[in-house]
């Protein structure tokens, strides 16, 4: 292996592992706050019991399952897309596998801690392991659960190895003993010779192979808790796929919040984690966003052409009804996600005189578009009239035009900053999207009048604490090993090195 | 082999809801504040609602009114959804066709109460409570082997709870029949809310028996399942209104 990762760069990732300075403090600080409140109120439930949420018969489940689905979606796409894109040797993935795989570690973490949430005996968890019945699908989701955490954590570990000996060798003399030990403990006497390499090699496609199957059964065992059932919404044959398409998106959406993050935290990430990832990544999600619109109108499409009298009502209450907000919410949420990304291809990156396509133009557009769009919501007896109101609506249709065209350039030029948004978009929608499949059918009972469903401040506080926990892991983690694969990083640039001589 | 029926005459159910009282006080059933009953946590094994539930149905003009209402214990399917999808197996049907809960195995994951189509399946919420001294009247059966606890115990918090057809008054029918050293007879037990039926429009018995009433009655006309569609082969048969 050539050392072509010179000592400066080494410098600049591993010495920020060792301080603990006040950034780091005060983001500990902030995410124990936000991370406090839900589980003094997840302690309270254990008490009480779960009457502290708003579930109810029947909506037996809510936000907790709706937080599990979620999470296992975001957990998958890190490993698969990772394990592909090394199965494939695509180059431009060695600087976040390390990121894309402690997210599905962290992931399917707080993941499985939301179903023990949604248990109404957590204490009797075990009796699935004693008691556990092989034909029931919730059973199928807790081993393929298990299995894909501890292959997940291995595929982790794996990838750590190499970096861990580095840390062990390089560890500053004021490093705290304690820490040196663990290294030296968890590099498993690695010294980095030939054999080692090849060993190391063979077992990590391995365990890339085996990962991606793990990974789309767990997302497939999900769907078919529902898919499974008898009850209306659910019984359909491509929620198993459309369940991997959302995890695959999401996940995507996820990775790239976490890079960022990652980037500004270390600024000297930066030159590792370049806009070619951005940029490569991003195709994927066009694609992914593209295969989830297609499954929408697949699950909506038919089941409102068919009007089958059970299964209809649920449609309907989420284009009319009561799930409407949250339905339409994220159609408009992805369409303006894929619009990000898709936008800013089809126009060039040098200034142009062109006022359609001035960044004041599009703010400007923006803000009176949300003022026409709240004016027809509101329906004001003044706006009622037939002309006004047409006029209204070719207005807002105007200027939405105008505000999308104005903002495009904008975005282009800010490739990073757009992706982020984009993400932030998708993993909203995602999370809506979870929603809208499991409680629509859960408050249309076929024998229990029609209920409705509005979280307690229990369930909003133990969500915030979620994901509270979920970027504390990672902030946690990321102050003991590396935030990229430096051998991986090594390896690509010899390979670029090799290929150019 | 007997095989427990349950059959409901509609054409005499008057809906004065009578099943519904003597079950909770049967199966010792915790009432619920009115708050709570509002937000969907009351527990009635035993429910009378009226049909159709989701439409206003045309019930005509005054004073030729007509409404319907029908009674809902568990169906006791032979093909359970609930059975199916329970990870632990706390619920279960025996070889007589009864589908149990043992209140000690369930882990609360609330699957069974999910994908049961006829919505039987009651949670624990809360502790259950009795007000004041009504705690003291409770029902002392309860059915405990091998340490399962079913029928009318009071159950934890965290459990979920169903209609057995009262599977404890069945167990102590069979004790009195060994005591006195003769065979059980299906004719020697029925649930409390077939007891208490005021329009005696509730039959129980022995499916397998050609000569009982409940196999009788199975042979109608008006005989039906609730939610034929749903694929979950219901016992408890109801005669349609004529």
């Amino acid at each position: 292996m050539q050392q072509t990762l010179n000592l400066h760069d080494r410098e600049e990732l591993i010495a920020p592992l060792y301080q603990f300075d006040r950034k780091f403090w005060t983001t500990l600080a902030v995410l124990i706050v936000i991370i406090a409140p839900g589980m003094l109120l997840y302690a309270r439930q254990l008490v009480v019991g779960l009457g502290v949420t708003d579930l109810n018969r029947p909506v037996f489940w809510g936000a907790y399952l709706v937080n599990f689905i979620f999470l296992i979606g975001i957990a998958m796409a890190g490993t698969v897309i990772s394990a592909v894109l090394q199965l494939l040797k695509v180059n431009w993935r060695r600087p976040i596998t390390r990121i894309a795989e402690s997210l599905t570690v962290f992931g399917l973490m707080t993941a499985g801690l939301q179903i023990i949430m949604d248990m109404g005996r957590p204490d009797r968890l075990v009796f699935t392991l004693l008691y556990g019945r092989l034909q029931a699908p919730l059973l199928w989701d807790i081993a393929s659960l298990t299995l894909y955490l501890l292959t997940a954590i291995f595929a982790l570990y794996l990838q750590l190895i190499p970096d861990i000996a580095l840390l062990r060798d390089t560890s500053p003399a004021s490093a705290p003993l304690w820490r040196k030990k663990l290294y030296t403990i968890l590099s498993l006497g690695w010294t980095g010779a030939k054999e080692q390499w090849r060993r190391l090699e063979k077992a990590i496609t391995v365990v890339s192979v085996f990962i991606i199957p793990i990974g789309i059964s767990l997302h497939t065992v999900t769907s078919w808790l529902f898919s499974t059932t008898v009850q209306p919404g659910w019984k359909s044959t491509i929620l198993g796929p459309y369940f991997v398409v959302g995890a695959i998106f999401s996940g995507i959406g996820l990775l790239f919040i976490a890079t960022t993050f990652a980037r500004q935290y270390n600024k000297h990430l930066k030159e590792y984690i370049t806009e070619t990832f951005y940029t490569n990544l991003g195709w994927i999600f066009i694609v992914m966003s593209a295969v989830w619109f297609y499954f929408t109108l697949n699950e909506t499409l038919v089941v409102v052409t068919e009007q089958e009298t059970l299964e209809f009502p649920v449609m309907a209450s989420k284009l009319f009804g009561e799930f409407a907000p949250a339905f339409w919410g994220m159609i408009i949420l992805m369409i303006a996600a894929t619009w990000i990304l898709v936008a800013p291809k089809f126009v060039s990156d040098k200034p142009t005189p062109n006022p359609l396509f001035q960044s004041a133009t599009g703010l400007v557009a923006t803000a009176i578009s949300i003022v026409i769009f709240f004016l027809l919501w509101l329906r004001l007896p003044v706006l009622a009239a037939p002309g006004i109101q047409s006029i209204l609506i070719i207005a807002f249709v105007v200027f939405l035009i105008l505000a999308l065209l104005g903002v495009t350039k904008w975005m282009k030029t800010r490739l990073i900053t757009s992706t982020v948004i984009a993400s932030a978009f998708v993993l909203f929608g995602m999370w809506l999207e979870r929603w809208n499949i499991l409680l629509p059918t859960l408050t249309h009972a076929r024998l229990i009048p029609y209920t409705t469903y509005n979280p307690t401040i229990t369930e909003i506080a133990v969500t915030i604490s979620t994901f509270g926990i979920l970027t504390l892991m990672f902030v946690v983690f990321y102050k003991f090993f590396p935030s990229i694969s430096i051998w991986e990083v090594e390896e690509g640039r010899a390979l670029e090195s090799d290929s150019t001589h | 082999m007997t095989d427990w029926c349950m059959v409901i005459d509609l054409e005499k159910c008057v809906a004065c809801q009578g099943c519904s009282i003597a079950c909770r006080f049967e199966n010792n059933t915790p009432a619920v504040s009115p708050q709570e009953s509002k937000n969907g946590r009351a527990i009635r094994w035993n429910d009378v609602f009226p049909l159709p539930l989701h439409f206003a149905p045309d019930q005509g003009e005054y004073p030729n009114v007509k409404t319907h209402y029908i009674t809902r214990p568990c169906m006791h399917c032979k093909n359970a959804p609930c059975v199916k999808v329970c990870p632990v197996q706390a619920t279960f049907t025996d070889e007589e066709g009864i589908v149990h809960q043992n209140y000690n195995r369930c882990i609360g994951c609330r699957f069974c109460t999910v994908a049961c189509p006829y919505g039987v399946r009651y949670f624990n919420w809360f502790k259950p409570e009795w007000e004041e001294t009504l705690a003291e009247y409770r029902n002392p059966d309860q059915l405990s082997v091998n340490g399962s606890l079913e029928g009318p115990a009071v159950r934890p918090t965290g459990v979920v709870e169903k209609c057995t057809y009262c599977v404890h008054r069945l167990a102590k029918a069979r004790e009195q029949a060994k005591v006195e050293g003769r065979d059980f007879r299906p004719d020697e037990y029925v649930p409390a809310c077939v007891q208490t039926c005021t329009g005696k429009a509730r039959f129980f018995g022995d499916l397998d028996d050609p000569d009982s009433t409940v196999s009788q009655l199975s042979k109608s006309l008006r005989a039906i399942h609730l939610l034929e569609d749903s694929g979950a082969h219901p016992k408890t048969l109801y005669l349609a209104e004529g």
